[in-house]
């Protein structure tokens, strides 16, 4: 039997390398061990994956879907239900650094086939993921390098790649690269095209292809980042994965992702690592291990500073997390059933249209999830949820408290919802809220079951309300 | 200096992606437009002319009418030194006022803070759209930003009326100041705190509103109504705000397409919404700023045009002195900026500087971060 602090660091491992648990799960993981779980979500082969083509049966239009709604749909189910979390949260990772939308794409088969892609590679080699990246048909046209060639450049994608891809603007206030290298790299990748599509009738839309094309390749010499010579896509992949700012940009997107919120990508120039130490030990695992991505995040999840008191409920949850993360604890569509476009809309409601992110460089993220507008969404979903004791892991919830005990005292039963939701600490301010609220009607008695399952349900509603729900 | 019987209001519509300036307000008569422009140039017949060397584009005929009464400003050749050519990077430019390091203030927070120092009025700043642009963000400022005026509230799945009184008592309480739990957690504290005031007096402005206009059924068209209507409620909103969909002018392809449809929304609904206003005889102290972050490159490249440097803004008001304002920069290869784009002659700062000093009547160097020549527009 795990004790309690097993329990407390576990649902932050599974809120973190995942979308959170039920009681019943991170209960279940505690008692496996920390590290035999995190060697588990590190290699997803090992346990099984989600029943995909049982959603499939129930919902064939879902196989192969071009319509955009469906693959989100197919993609929040996926993120409730896989028992590979974290390989789903590395697919949201990359969705949330390698930037397309749909909002151009127009295909909805395109984004699902690249968030398929982030799912397959996120954990693998950077430099590999890159090179996929880059043959990416729907990458090559979300930054026009569809457009670019030999005689005509365009530059999109050449500086994408470097200013958000990989190596970021700058580290340690110098510059990573130059305006030069830019065009360089833009010369480098002319020729990285899409081969012509079959007109979409009479059989519909088929999957886009990468093409090179070697006659509008420029194939004159270039030089990047101080290397000469007639470099093409494939060498700037090189240079760049060997380049400290790819570790460094891969450490900081980790540790900004996964451990606490610290300043996004524009700011890193000039504004240090919050936690300096930790970056550098994911830096070394990166180039100790040949650009792995699994390498690091191993060290990460194993390190004292992930697993420090100081950085859970350190995040603002992303509106994916708010969302998922809420549904996985009440047992929402653990079944297949109708109503999943409905909640797959909700993140676009908090600011985080899935699969449309607002423009390359990705959605602002910590604080500035909140807003008031989105503030409004947030708790309104989560409140609405938390507080319908029909779901069945709002049920368990409820038969977990009333197994404490006969009769609850109002602290008590404060103390026993907020262990249940998270285990989420809150402050004193807010404690005491609760606790008023609570004493209001009382002791709780099991005696009447119906009325301990309303004030349960109402307790929680009032926790998905509070500020710290918010945080992750 | 101008003074209007009510209190200045700014609506502010972001043309997010980065207009092509070039395609906007057309330097036709000058041959170099047409080199440049092989693909994308505009037929000289759809050049709408508003003098004998510049004209609008040919879906601009709305605006048209703004310029014909003297109440549009047009600058030319706006920018700042050292162009980002990063939307995320230019646009925070743009919203801080902070061309040299990562700003968290935005200028129109700062103005906001001038006006309310006391955040007496949670709606005296008010976005419409999803997520809060970062020129109305400052420490102590609350903005309402409102994804859908028709449905916005808190709590709302609550059943009955006692119930969810109740809830939101708790609610007010729980977001009360918190002190010394971090500054994440006392923003988060504040933000509930105004959400809940703001969304009691937002809910009721679609009910007050009666009009004979027809916003267009676009982003632009029902944030503009949406502005239309919280002015129309006299809440007290003295900056209101909004951005068309994101990046829509990144016209890296396709161009000529998406650009005729992105001004005709834009000229259409601005159009409508000075109509709505003059209708209520409500359009006197309302001024429209229109800024993109930045304009394109000179050349197009066959099928759209990249990341440029100095780019176009607007503002349109009873009170503007409608005009030019700035020179079109030359398009002479010498005189470009490094990359093949326009040169910058007028610092976006200067605009404003203006629109602090005359129209809210503050001084401006706090606000903009420095002094900057004013353009006499106002």
């Amino acid at each position: 039997m795990a004790d309690q602090q097993d329990v407390a660091l576990m649902a932050h491992l599974l809120r973190r390398a995942g979308f959170g648990a039920s009681r019943d799960e991170i209960e279940a993981k505690a008692a496996q061990g920390y590290d035999s779980v995190v060697d588990e979500l590190l290699n997803p082969d090992t346990v099984p994956n989600v029943e995909e083509d049982l959603l499939m049966r129930y919902m064939p239009a879902y196989h192969e879907a071009a319509a955009i709604e469906t693959n989100i749909q197919a993609w929040v189910w996926r993120m409730i239900n896989t028992p590979r979390q974290l390989q789903e949260k590395m697919a949201l990772f990359w969705h949330m650094i390698f930037c397309a939308g749909h909002s151009k794409i127009d295909s909805g088969q395109e984004m699902g086939r690249m968030i398929a892609m982030f799912r397959e590679h996120g954990m693998g080699n950077f430099r590999h993921l890159l090179w996929l990246l880059s043959t990416s048909p729907a990458m090559v046209y979300y930054l026009d390098n569809s457009e670019s060639h030999k005689t005509n450049l365009n530059e999109n994608y050449g500086r994408e790649l470097l200013e958000l891809f990989s190596l970021g603007v700058g580290k340690d206030e110098e510059f990573n690269y130059s305006e030069d290298d830019v065009k360089a790299c833009a010369r480098a990748f002319t020729g990285w095209n899409i081969a012509p599509s079959y007109p979409p009738f009479p059989y519909g839309r088929s999957p886009w292809e990468f093409r090179f094309d070697p006659a509008d390749h420029d194939d004159s010499e270039k030089t990047f980042l101080g290397e000469t010579g007639n470099l093409n896509g494939d060498d700037v992949l090189d240079i760049i994965a060997r380049q400290p700012a790819t570790a460094r940009f891969l450490a900081r997107h980790l540790y900004n992702f996964f451990v606490a919120d610290d300043v996004q990508i524009p700011a890193w120039r000039l504004t240090p690592p919050r936690d300096m130490k930790a970056i550098e030990a994911m830096e070394k695992a990166y180039f100790d291990s040949g650009y792995e991505i699994k390498a690091m995040l191993e060290v990460l999840f194993k390190s004292d500073f992930f697993k420090a008191e100081d950085v859970r409920y350190a995040k603002v949850k992303n509106p994916a997390e708010m969302v998922v993360g809420t549904m996985r604890l009440v047992g929402e569509h653990r079944d297949i059933q109708p109503g999943l476009f409905e909640f797959s809309q909700e993140p676009k409601y908090m600011g985080m249209d899935l699969m449309n992110p607002p423009t390359v460089e990705g959605w602002h993220t910590g604080r500035e999830w909140i807003d008031s507008g989105t503030l409004v969404e947030r708790i309104n979903f989560a409140a609405d949820l938390m507080g319908n004791t029909e779901l069945p892991g709002v049920q368990s919830l409820v038969g977990r408290l009333m197994a404490q005990g006969d009769t609850l005292t109002p602290d008590q039963f404060v103390a026993g919802c907020l262990d249940l939701t998270g285990p989420l600490t809150v402050t004193d301010d807010t404690l005491q809220q609760l606790r008023t609220h609570a004493s209001k009607d009382g002791d709780l008695s099991t005696a009447n079951q119906a009325e301990f399952s309303r004030r349960a349900g109402e307790m929680f509603q009032m926790i998905a309300a509070t500020a710290e729900f918010q945080f992750e | 200096m101008v003074s209007t019987q009510k209190d200045p209001v700014l609506a502010v519509l972001s043309l997010s992606g980065g207009n092509d300036g070039l395609n906007t307000v057309i330097p036709y008569s000058n041959p170099l437009y047409r080199d440049y422009r092989p693909t994308l140039g505009i037929p000289e017949g759809q050049i709408i002319p508003i003098n004998d060397d510049l004209g609008f584009h040919p879906t601009m005929g709305p605006l048209k009418k703004f310029w014909d009464e003297g109440k549009l400003a047009i600058f030319l050749g706006v920018g700042y030194d050292n162009p980002s050519y990063s939307h995320f990077r230019s646009m925070d430019i743009w919203h801080t006022c902070e061309p040299d390091k990562i700003g968290t203030e935005g200028w129109l927070g700062r103005v906001l803070k001038e006006i309310d120092p006391n955040a007496e009025n949670v709606l005296c700043g008010v976005n419409f759209g999803r997520g809060l642009p970062r020129a109305l963000v400052m420490e102590g400022v609350p903005v309402a930003s409102v994804g859908n005026l028709e449905t916005y509230g808190l709590l709302t799945g609550i059943d009955g009326a006692d119930q969810r009184d109740q809830a939101l008592d708790v609610f007010g309480r729980m977001y009360s100041p918190a002190m010394g739990s971090g500054a994440v957690m006392d923003y988060i504290h504040s933000t509930g705190t105004n959400a809940l005031k703001g969304a009691d007096i937002l809910a009721t402005a679609p009910d007050k509103y009666t009009s004979e206009v027809e916003y267009s059924n676009t982003v632009v068209g029902q944030y503009m109504k949406n502005i239309a209507q919280t002015h129309l409620a006299e809440f007290g909103s003295r900056v209101l705000y909004t951005t068309s969909p994101y990046n829509s002018f990144d016209t890296h392809a396709n161009q000529a397409s998406l650009h005729s449809g992105l001004w005709s929304d834009v000229s259409n609904n601005v159009d409508t919404f000075y109509q709505d206003l003059r209708d209520h005889n409500a359009s006197d102290n309302v001024m429209l700023l229109m800024f993109t972050e930045f304009g394109r490159r000179i050349s197009d490249n066959g099928s759209g045009t990249d990341h440029g440097a100095g780019g176009i803004a607007f503002v349109v008001g009873e009170h503007v002195k409608g005009g030019i304002y700035g020179e079109y920069p030359s398009l002479e290869p010498s005189q470009q900026e490094e990359g093949g784009n326009l040169k910058y002659n007028m610092d976006f700062r200067s605009i404003y500087t203006t629109v602090v000093e005359d129209w809210f009547k503050m001084d401006a160097q706090p606000i903009v971060g420095g002094s900057f020549e004013k353009v006499n527009f106002l």
